[in-house]
This record gives C-alpha cells, sequence and structure tokens, in this order.
C-alpha cells in the first residue's frame, strides 16, 4: 500500500508526540501516512522538491523557497492545507513606554532587537516594513539578531523571547515580535505588564502551510486534505493533536497572504528567485 | 439574531487578566451572538486580534478611534472543550472508569483522557459503607510519638528482662513493617473515585510506620542491640506481601494477622514490666483495633456482594498453611521472650506463671480469629478448623 509521506522540522521534541498521534489517527482513519523529521527547513524543501517526500508542513519562509525552486525546475507546489492560526497573523514594533520613543521616526540611530536571521515574523517582515516606512536596517538603526534555532524559521520562540528580554534589560530601544507573542510576553511577566508600547503594525500576513510536491499521489493527499479539514476540535481524540500543534480547524491552503514576506526575501536578499540561499552568515 | 452582547473592559487589558472577561462573554453568548468589544487599554486592539486568532473566533476589529475595540463572532470550537465531559459523582459509580484517572469525585471530567491505571475500580471489590466514618476516626486519633510517650520515664529493668523486651520489639517491628507494606501495595491501585478507602489505608500505612518507630525507640532506650530476626517469621510475613488479591490480602492481614494482634498487644499492655512498654503497645493497639474493624468491614461488604469469595478465602489459609508447613513459625526466642516477659523475672515460679499466662494468650488469639470468622459467616466448625491453620508467627 503507497503510503502517503511527510516532511516536519523537529523544532521541538514535542514535534515527535504530535506527528506519531497525527500518524496512528491518519492509520486509524485509513490513510497510510508517515513522516520524516529534519533539522532544518532548509533540508525540508530540499527533499521536498527531490522527491524524497510527498508534502512538508512549511513555515512560510520555507514555502517561498520551495515555490521558487519549484518554478525555477519547471515544476507546480501547492499548499494544501493550514491552521486557522495561520491565518492573519502580524508583527509588532515594542519599545519601553517610558523610552519618550514614539514612532518609527523615533527609531532613527537606535537599537532594534529582532529574532533569529530567518524568523519571518520577528525579522523578516518586521524589517521589510521597516524599510516600507523609511528606515534602511543597518543604515538608519543598529539591528541586534536573536538567534536562536537557526534554520527552523523562527518555530522556536527563544530568539523572540530574548528579544523582549533584552527591551526590558535596556540593552535595546525596540523589539519586533508576532502580535500574539506580544501578548504572551506581557502575560507571563517577561514583559512587564504596561512597561511597553507597541508603535507599529505590519499588516496582516500568513504563516505555514502544508506544501505538496506535484510528484505527491493525488489520492492520498485528497484524502490527507479530507481528513485534516474533517477534523473537529468537538473530537475528544483529535483535540490533543490539534492543542499540541495550536489550533482550533484547519482550513484550505491559500497563498494570498505571502507578499510582505517575499518583499522581504526579495529586499534583504535571503533567497535568489531560483530559491538559492543567498543570505550571507545564514548557516542553517 | 440577538443583538450584539457588551463587553466593557474599561483600562484592563488581555495581558492583565481583561481575557477571563472575553471567555464568559464569548461562552454566554447566544448562539449566533456578537460580542461587542469596548476599553481603552492601549494595545487591545493588537491583543485582541491576536486572542481571537489563538481561540477559533472571528474578529472585526473598529475603524477609527472609540470605546468599541472591535466584535467577536464566537467559532465552533466554542465551549467543545466539555462536549461529552462526564460527572464523576458525587453519587459512588459501581465501576470507576479509569478515564477518570485522578479526579475529584464529583468533578466533571473532560472526554479524551488517557487511562489510568487504577485496576481496583469496581465498588463491589473495594467499598464500604463504613469507611467514611473509620477514616474520620483514624484522622481524629493520630498521635505524636514525639510527645504521646513520655520517652524519660524510668525504665531500670533486670538485664534478662530488658533483652526479652527487646527482642519482642525487634520481632514487632519486623511484623510492622509488614503491615505497611500490604496496604502501601494495593494504596495506589484503587481508583481514587473511592477515595474514603485509599484515605483509610493511607492512614493505616502512617500508623504503622509510627509503631515501627516507637517500637524501636523502646528496644534502643535500653542501650541494647536489637535482637533477632528468623527465617520462618520472614517467610510467614513473605506470604502476606506476595498475596495479589487485594480482599485475601486484607483478609489475612487485618482480620486475621491484626486480629490476632490485637491479643498480643492487649497482653504486652498488660504484662509490661515499664512505662514505656505499656504505653507504646497501648497506643498501637488502638491503631490495630481501627485496622481490624475496616478489615472486618470491607470483607463483610465484599462478601455480601460476592459470597463465593468466602470459600476462596478459606483456600488462602489452607494454601498459607502449606507454605509455611516446612517453617518454623514463631521463633523460639520472640516466644520465649514473652514468657519472660510476662514473668518478670527468672524466678521459677514466676516461669510457671509467664509460661501459663503466653498458653493462655494463645487460646484468646485463637478465640478472636474464630469469632471474626463466624462473624464473616463461616460455620462454627470451619472457623475453628481455619483458626487453628493460622500461621504461628501471629501476623
Amino acid at each position: 500500500m503507497e503510503t502517503l509521506l511527510m516532511g516536519a522540522v523537529a523544532y521541538d521534541a514535542k514535534v515527535v508526540t504530535i506527528w506519531d498521534g497525527f500518524k496512528q489517527w491518519f492509520s486509524a482513519n485509513g490513510l497510510a501516512f508517515d513522516y520524516v523529521l529534519y533539522s532544518n527547513y532548509e533540508r525540508q524543501v530540499e527533499a521536498l522538491l527531490d522527491g524524497h517526500v510527498h508534502v512538508a508542513w512549511n513555515s512560510p519562509l520555507a514555502w517561498a523557497r520551495a515555490h521558487r525552486m519549484a518554478e525555477a525546475r519547471g515544476i507546480e507546489v501547492a499548499a494544501v492545507a493550514m491552521r486557522d492560526t495561520d491565518c492573519d497573523l502580524t508583527s509588532v514594533v515594542v519599545v519601553n513606554a517610558a523610552s519618550g520613543i514614539e514612532d518609527l521616526a523615533g527609531l532613527a540611530g537606535r537599537r532594534v532587537a529582532v529574532g533569529a536571521v530567518d524568523s519571518p515574523q520577528a525579522t523578516l517582515i518586521p524589517l521589510s516594513y521597516l524599510r516600507s516606512e523609511g528606515l534602511e536596517p543597518g543604515q538608519d538603526f543598529d539591528l541586534v539578531h536573536h538567534q536562536v534555532g537557526v534554520g527552523k524559521h523562527g518555530d522556536h520562540i527563544g530568539g523572540e523571547r530574548d528579544a523582549a528580554r533584552a527591551l526590558v534589560a535596556g540593552t535595546v530601544d525596540a523589539a519586533c515580535m508576532i502580535d500574539s507573542n506580544h501578548l504572551l510576553f506581557s502575560a507571563e511577566g517577561t514583559l512587564p505588564p504596561g512597561s511597553t508600547r507597541i508603535i507599529a503594525q505590519t499588516p496582516p500576513y500568513d504563516h505555514c502551510n502544508f506544501t505538496a510536491a506535484a510528484t505527491a499521489p493525488a489520492a492520498l493527499l485528497e484524502h490527507f486534505r479530507s481528513l485534516l479539514l474533517g477534523m473537529s476540535y468537538d473530537d475528544p481524540e483529535v483535540r490533543p493533536l490539534l492543542d499540541l500543534e495550536g489550533l482550533k480547524a484547519w482550513r484550505d491552503g491559500r497563498v494570498t497572504g505571502y507578499a510582505q514576506l517575499e518583499a522581504a526575501v526579495d529586499e534583504s536578499g535571503f533567497y535568489d528567485q531560483e530559491g538559492h540561499v543567498a543570505a550571507v552568515d545564514y548557516r542553517p | 439574531m440577538s443583538p450584539p452582547s457588551i463587553t466593557d473592559l474599561d483600562e484592563l487589558g488581555l495581558d492583565q487578566g481583561g481575557h477571563l472577561l472575553l471567555h464568559r462573554a464569548v461562552s454566554r453568548a447566544a448562539p449566533g451572538q456578537v460580542v461587542e468589544v469596548r476599553g481603552r487599554a492601549p494595545q487591545l486592539r493588537v491583543h485582541l486580534a491576536a486572542w481571537c486568532r489563538s481561540e477559533g473566533h472571528e474578529v472585526e476589529m473598529a475603524e477609527g478611534p472609540g470605546p468599541v475595540a472591535g466584535w467577536i463572532r464566537p467559532g465552533p470550537a466554542t465551549g467543545a472543550r466539555w462536549h461529552g465531559a462526564e460527572r464523576s459523582g458525587p453519587e459512588l459509580a459501581e465501576r470507576a472508569p479509569t478515564r477518570w484517572g485522578l479526579a475529584a469525585r464529583g468533578a466533571t471530567v473532560e472526554a479524551g483522557g488517557v487511562e489510568f491505571p487504577f485496576p481496583l475500580n469496581d465498588r463491589a471489590a473495594v467499598w464500604t459503607d463504613a469507611a467514611p466514618a473509620i477514616y474520620r476516626q483514624a484522622a481524629a486519633a493520630q498521635w505524636d510519638p514525639a510527645t504521646a510517650v513520655d520517652w524519660n520515664a524510668p525504665v531500670e529493668l533486670d538485664d534478662d528482662v530488658e533483652a526479652a523486651i527487646v527482642q519482642v520489639m525487634t520481632y514487632l517491628v519486623e511484623n510492622e513493617n509488614a503491615a505497611l507494606a500490604v496496604p502501601a501495595r494495593f494504596l495506589g491501585r484503587i481508583h481514587p473515585h473511592f477515595r474514603e478507602v485509599v484515605a483509610v489505608l493511607a492512614v493505616q500505612v502512617a500508623d504503622e510506620a509510627r509503631h515501627v518507630e516507637v517500637f524501636t525507640r523502646r528496644a534502643e532506650l535500653g542501650g541494647r542491640p536489637l535482637g533477632l530476626s528468623t527465617v520462618g517469621g520472614q517467610a510467614s510475613l513473605l506470604t502476606l506481601l506476595e498475596e495479589p488479591d487485594f480482599a485475601v490480602a486484607h483478609f489475612l492481614l487485618s482480620v486475621l494477622g491484626e486480629g490476632t494482634f490485637l491479643h498480643l498487644l492487649s497482653f504486652l499492655e498488660r504484662h509490661a514490666p515499664d512505662p514505656v512498654t505499656a504505653r507504646v503497645c497501648h497506643l498501637a493497639l488502638a491503631d490495630e483495633a481501627r485496622h481490624v474493624a475496616f478489615g472486618m468491614a470491607h470483607l463483610a461488604a465484599v462478601l455480601e456482594a460476592d459470597p463465593g469469595l468466602r470459600p476462596r478465602l478459606a483456600a488462602a489459609i489452607h494454601q498459607r498453611h502449606d507454605a509455611l508447613a516446612q517453617t518454623a513459625g514463631l521463633n523460639r526466642e520472640v516466644f520465649d521472650a514473652l514468657v519472660v516477659l510476662a514473668a518478670g523475672s527468672w524466678a521459677p515460679a514466676a516461669l510457671g506463671d509467664g509460661f501459663r499466662r503466653v498458653q493462655e494468650l494463645s487460646v484468646e488469639m485463637d478465640e478472636g480469629r474464630r469469632r471474626r470468622l463466624v462473624k464473616l459467616g463461616y460455620h462454627p466448625e470451619e472457623a475453628a478448623a481455619l483458626s487453628s491453620l493460622h500461621t504461628r508467627n501471629f501476623m
């Protein structure tokens, strides 16, 4: 029996729990499914394009690379499904409330903390947004990276948390993070409540998707997609899996929410048009 | 369609507990009803969008300044966690499902939980209506070894009598170790739904720990090393520890073993040559009487539900007797020590009295066992036969 093979990046030990659980559930629902773990998204995208796996649970940056590589090779990749929580995220630029920095212009000559070099939400997208507002990273302000989990495209929350801590410690003047992490860091006390102010928020963008290669067996892929979309938070059997993966419902994949990231990749030269890694000092 | 419900967070941020108000408003919203969110916290709009995303709600953000931050349309996952949840009480279940796990009896248990390894989950196998009252008694009767015994009371005994006391205390500690280990082995296997039963056994374990302490302290009071531990005595106790069935183990330990010990401890209190020995035996006796009462109540309840258990319990006595047939039973040193203790001296006439008293003790023990067996529904003749097969090691 043919098996649908999925790639996932091991950004945390719980990834094994998650995909083992999904594997059992898919199997119980008639889909032969297995998964392969990669230590970084670059290896996973290359494996997808080389046909080692049929589908990849991709970060938005991995999607950006996958479709560039696919186009360069004259093949297709498609976004099959995504989480409800992957839709319409924003990133924010945060300063200390007492800093006197009232707006983005106030960042000129300052130190701005970001996450890992490959984090869409804590580095690439907010920096692109600052560029669009006339602030060139490294020229108009100093950039302070927090390189945690490089190669995992910001899945590891550590880089954003370190950036937040640097802001509290006063070693930087501003920090970039995803909106939900600003809420989390404030609620958990990493950012003392009321001590920070959001001075900018990016437009909404999308996050992860299941990226399928054109070579994926169509019937298996459709079975996979329909099972995902049929998972209900009402079902006590699947609820723990959904909780672990951070969603309430799966949605059809869409690629309309990646324009900001594509622009960021181009501006920063992270990948070239063929999907080659072009970022200097990026060692996944 | 209902008009929007309005939730005003005032100045409270979602990073400061404001999510409680949103949770409450969303959970109370009628089907299809929108929740209008108002508030003045500076980051409310950013956080509201992030919160709704993580909770699976749709949100429409308000444009421009003003008190309204946005409108929440509760998602289908709202309250879904509690679909299919079960109430685990408050009345006792005939069989407590292992999926209820460690939940408080009466709690609402989310569906889909893991199965817990509580194989003793049948009410008929573990429960007795006497458990709550016995637990209350047990909790109220706890005593502190440091203050319940006057450890400075004068203990100036003849060397030989002191040696007999040390030997008896050594034997008691060994037996109390068994009486601690047996309920402890079952404690973690009984479903917490039957919490009063678990509580009685937990206190019983703590009781035995105190007995081990006070008997050890009494043994050491005269500065002598502890006494002898024999192969036969330990073999007898091992059969208790190895019994896998809760009802059988409880029967052998509490009804027969601890039941027999009531007479022994009473005998020791009565004939103790010093106030410390008398006191520690008195304290242990009160606890052991409670353990026996619980054992009797539990076995009576189990036998009522399953009369077929009666011959199995009898068979267990036979089996234990056969297993111990090749062992010495009560060690000579303990028997002799009891005689010396009851005699109070090595004078021939006193020893004769002591010997007679120990013989009377054996008769009392046998009568007590027979009485308890008859109370559990055995014919007096069968009770007499079974009592005679009880281990010579007493416990």
